[in-house]
């Protein structure tokens, strides 16, 4: 019964806190890209200001449909999340995950509006680029843990992460993709007067951007999560730990994002590909012929 | 047990009454009638297998004139091809008919035959007999209305209609007959006759494009049919033997002279699923009719393929170590090779038949690699692949069908707002792409365990392709949705009529929803059913998946039904300010014009990516032969010069 009780505290804790922690990341991401870019930049507590004013504004939109297309683009990263944090197969959260992707794609796509429809395509295009690295972690953490269920890899003596850097490696790299950070914001572009004008999120107004900005929040916490999962064993010590790497990550993700520009999408592709191959493939190749019978 | 001649011979009896009195409107009610009782009878017979607990079955011992019979129809098949190869001037194919029907009739004639077992019934059986009548019965029962559209259309062709519903009736019949034998030699006749059904059909329209493609499928089926005879009689010269159910269990129990056969038996698999190096048949095979290449080019023949990989998997550990052996390897080897390559060609398809072939290749790829492990999990997976696959491409080619029909084009990129244009249709065909590639359907739950087993078989390639060929599947299947989906203005398209006849309508209906409830009861089909068959198969006992996979299946089952509901109902009382999609403020009242550099009105005209030039057929076909044949060579060398 109790860890019945402690699966419903961790769901309700991510349903509230993940929001939270995914504005703050994204005050703080915009508050270091400013400095970097030597901007005083917004109030840390931008991101719900402006999620806060989305929402009171009337919805403005090219279909109806775009609305409940969001909305269940909301509700499907809510679930992923959940299943995750309360622990179970992390496979089919992110097979989940990706039916979720798949309805911000049908939100873009339904339009049929030239930028928007751009913007879909490509982002596709990521989902097809960063999947293949996604799989391949689950698997790596299946080879080491011989399961799929986050909450016994947690348990385990020690970190995931010494048996599966190469698959660390090839996570951070498409994380930068899956977060649509430059140089492979292809299906957003990072302001509105690039090629794309905001790709994906060109014909969401009010009520459905917010629904977006709110999304990512959740996925982004989700993200780093796994990140925090590579760390995390039975020993505290490694919570905090796992913290601090989580930050180092986004740090690096915020630093790849200012200083590198837009990639083609064919370049991508073959980086992030070769990448999976090389980092992640090899390494759970390794593993699998040391860890042999 | 006069159930299974009755299943056998009923369709073959429909086809020589379509024959006699098919022309005109007396073939439409006998075709429709025939395909009632087809499915009916194969309810039954699932029912009453499942009456008696789905005990194994042996049955028939003395077929004196039922083997006489077959070796008349192997001998009478042969003229056929030799005539009709001879007609189109390919002389050499010819050969690849006559050797195996000689040798087959050689050991007919002159062997000693003990006492075998001619049928056999059991899970697998039962349910292929099943997926065989329901979606078999309910493709010709479309094909009925589908025929008057495309004779419409097509005034070129000649209307031979009866003909083509008696094709299908035959290939039913030696579908069933294909499933239930448990008759080397029986087994072998009706493979070669329903490559043969497959290679009319291809043929029907006469032109000159299907006469090349009938003849390619041809040489790659009997291809596939002389080794498969070759195996036969070699099995039959060293272990003296006919019977399917002893050729598999010497197989388990490791005796060398077995090693050869039942390599030859799965390669003869690899054609008939059309993997590389002999997918081009299957690509070819769509310039037939749809509903032929729905049922024997994605529902049902190619799954012969798969159904004998799934019989031969216990044979592909060795008996000795527990390892996987060279056969079992090279199959998975070339499955996943050829789920990754064919995903990838099918990304570059801009016509729904061939990106619909390609799925099937490709998801016959994942099928045969599972097969080729042939551990419970990856049997398991694939016996579910086989069902899922089986509907879903069974609803999506019938549904192409009737779009072209009604939109007269099957080009993906005219399908734009086609869940605006033809509602229905588009609706169907929504469900059949979901089925393939989302979660929870079970394409999704299969991939899992696919996942899982090869891991734990430390299968390290074949893992990698699935990897890459699950992101690739993905993106071909999901930028067709978008297509359907994308918002049209209704006053700028052509109008389109939805021309779909009841007939089809009727078979699109049931498909669909049994997609559905499939997805809903898949939990518990794994239970009382699946794992049953897996269990009797392996000696084993248990569950091949964890009951906590499928309880969380279930929930988000659930909850994948339930949120576009609620999502959609509560958007409705969002009030929302409806305006133009932003053109960089050249709109010019409508969403679909611009203004163009002239000042005038121009088009809007969307279209998918699909890097023709970089990944088309013509670009990545050759290569990938080039590699999957050597490595067969390579293997089968392995393996004879292991075995002799």
């Amino acid at each position: 019964m109790n860890t019945v009780i402690t699966k419903i505290l961790w769901a309700l804790a991510y349903l509230i806190f993940a929001p939270l922690i995914g504005g703050l990341l994204e005050g703080m991401d915009r508050k270091i890209s400013a400095r970097m870019q030597r901007r005083v930049g917004p109030p840390l507590l931008q991101p719900f200001y402006d999620v806060g004013k989305l929402l009171h504004k009337q919805t403005i939109s090219v279909t109806k449909s775009q609305s409940f297309l969001m909305l269940s683009y909301l509700f499907f990263m809510m679930i992923t999340g959940v299943m995750f944090f309360i622990g179970t197969d992390i496979l089919m959260c992110m097979f989940v995950l990706s039916t979720a992707a798949m309805f911000l794609y049908f939100a873009a796509t339904v339009t049929s509006s030239p930028y928007s429809t751009i913007g879909a395509s490509r982002e596709l295009i990521q989902i097809m680029a960063y999947e293949p690295a996604v799989l391949l972690t689950c698997v790596g953490f299946y080879v080491v843990r011989k399961t799929f269920e986050v909450g016994s890899i947690i348990k385990a003596d020690d970190s995931a992460i010494r048996y599966l850097p190469g698959v660390f490696v090839a996570f951070v790299f498409v994380l930068t993709i899956k977060m649509r950070k430059s140089p492979f914001d292809i299906s957003t572009s990072h302001h509105p007067n690039q090629e794309v004008i905001k790709g994906v999120t060109a014909e969401l107004g009010a009520k459905n951007l917010a629904y977006f900005q709110i999304t990512e929040w959740y996925e982004n916490v989700i993200l780093m999560g796994i990140i925090g999962l590579f760390i995390i064993n039975r020993n505290p010590i490694s919570i905090p730990i796992a913290i601090v790497v989580v930050l180092a990550v986004y740090f690096l993700e915020i630093l790849i994002d200012n200083c590198s520009a837009r990639m083609k999408y064919t370049k991508m592709l073959f980086l992030a590909w070769t990448v999976t191959l090389i980092a992640s493939g090899c390494n759970i190749w390794l593993l699998m012929m040391i860890l042999g019978d | 047990m006069y159930a299974i001649p009755f299943l056998i011979c009923f369709p073959l009896f429909v086809a020589l009454l379509l024959g006699i009195a098919g022309k005109g409107k007396a073939g439409n009610v006998i075709t429709i009638g025939g395909a009632g009782v087809i499915m009916l009878s194969s309810v039954a017979f699932f029912t009453y297998c499942a009456m008696n607990g789905f005990k194994s079955m042996e049955l028939f011992y003395e077929t004196e004139l039922a083997d006489r019979l077959i070796l008349a129809g192997e001998i009478l098949l042969m003229i056929l091809v030799t005539v009709k190869c001879f007609i189109h001037k390919r002389y050499w194919i010819s050969l690849l008919s006559i050797i195996p029907t000689g040798m087959i009739a050689y050991v007919e004639f002159t062997g000693e035959h003990e006492q075998i077992a001619h049928i056999y019934v059991d899970r697998l059986s039962a349910l292929m007999c099943l997926i065989v009548g329901i979606i078999g019965s309910l493709i010709i029962i479309y094909a009925v209305g589908y025929m008057d559209g495309y004779h419409a259309h097509h005034k070129d062709i000649m209307d031979r209609r009866y003909y083509f519903f008696l094709l299908l009736f035959v290939f039913m019949g030696a579908m069933y007959g294909f499933v239930l034998s448990s008759s080397l030699i029986w087994l072998d006749f009706f493979w070669e006759l329903t490559s043969v059904c497959s290679f009319m059909l291809i043929g029907y329209t006469r032109l000159e494009e299907a006469v090349t493609n009938s003849f390619r499928a041809l040489w790659m089926n009997l291809f596939g049919g002389l080794a498969l005879a070759i195996g036969i009689v070699y099995y039959y010269y060293t272990v003296g033997d006919l019977s399917f159910r002893k050729f598999i269990e010497e197989g388990v129990a490791g005796n060398p002279f077995s090693v050869i056969p039942i390599t030859l038996m799965a390669f003869a698999a690899l054609t008939k699923a059309a993997q590389l190096p002999f997918s081009p048949w299957l690509l070819g095979a769509m310039v037939a009719p749809t509903p032929s290449s729905a049922l024997l080019h994605s529902a049902t023949m190619v799954k012969a393929g798969v159904y004998v990989l799934i019989r031969l998997s216990p044979a592909f550990q060795d008996a000795a170590t527990g390892n996987l052996t060279t056969t079992g390897t090279m199959i998975s080897l070339i499955g996943g090779f050829t789920f990754c390559v064919a995903s990838v060609m099918a990304i570059a398809q801009a016509d729904a038949k061939r990106v619909l072939a390609l799925s099937t290749v490709s998801n016959l790829g994942l099928m045969v690699a599972c097969a080729g492990v042939g551990t419970p999990e990856t049997i398991w997976a694939c016996i579910f692949l086989m069902i899922f696959h089986a509907v879903s491409k069974a609803l999506l080619f019938l549904d192409v069908g009737a779009t072209e029909n009604s939109l007269f084009s099957r080009d993906i990129e005219n399908m734009h707002g086609l869940l605006i244009r033809l509602p229905r249709l588009a609706i169907f065909m929504f469900i059949g792409i979901a089925g393939m590639f989302l979660a929870p359907f079970g394409m999704l739950i299969s991939k899992w365990s696919a996942l899982r087993a090869m891991v734990d078989e430390k299968n390290m390639l074949t893992l990698i392709f699935i990897v890459f060929g699950s992101a690739t599947t993905s993106f071909y299947w999901s930028k067709w949705m978008g297509k359907i989906i994308a918002h049209v203005n209704l006053d700028s398209t052509m109008p389109v009529k939805d021309v779909t006849k009841k007939s089809e309508l009727f078979s699109l209906w049931i498909e669909a929803v049994m997609m559905i409830l499939l997805c809903i009861l898949f939990p518990f089909l794994s239970k009382v059913y699946v794992d049953p068959l897996l269990n009797d198969m392996f000696n084993s006992n248990g569950e091949v998946l964890p009951m906590s996979i499928l309880y969380m299946l279930v929930i988000i089952i659930t909850f994948v039904f339930a949120i576009p509901l609620i999502t959609s109902a509560y958007s409705k009382h969002i009030a929302s300010n409806m305006k133009m999609s932003y053109m960089g403020g050249i709109n010019t009242g409508t969403n679909h014009n611009f203004v163009d550099s002239f000042g005038e009105p121009k088009k809007l005209f969307l279209t998918n990516y699909y890097f023709a030039t970089r990944i088309g057929v013509r670009k990545l076909m050759l290569p990938s032969q080039i590699v999957t044949s050597a490595i067969l060579l390579l293997m089968g060398c392995i393996i004879f010069g292991g075995a002799l």
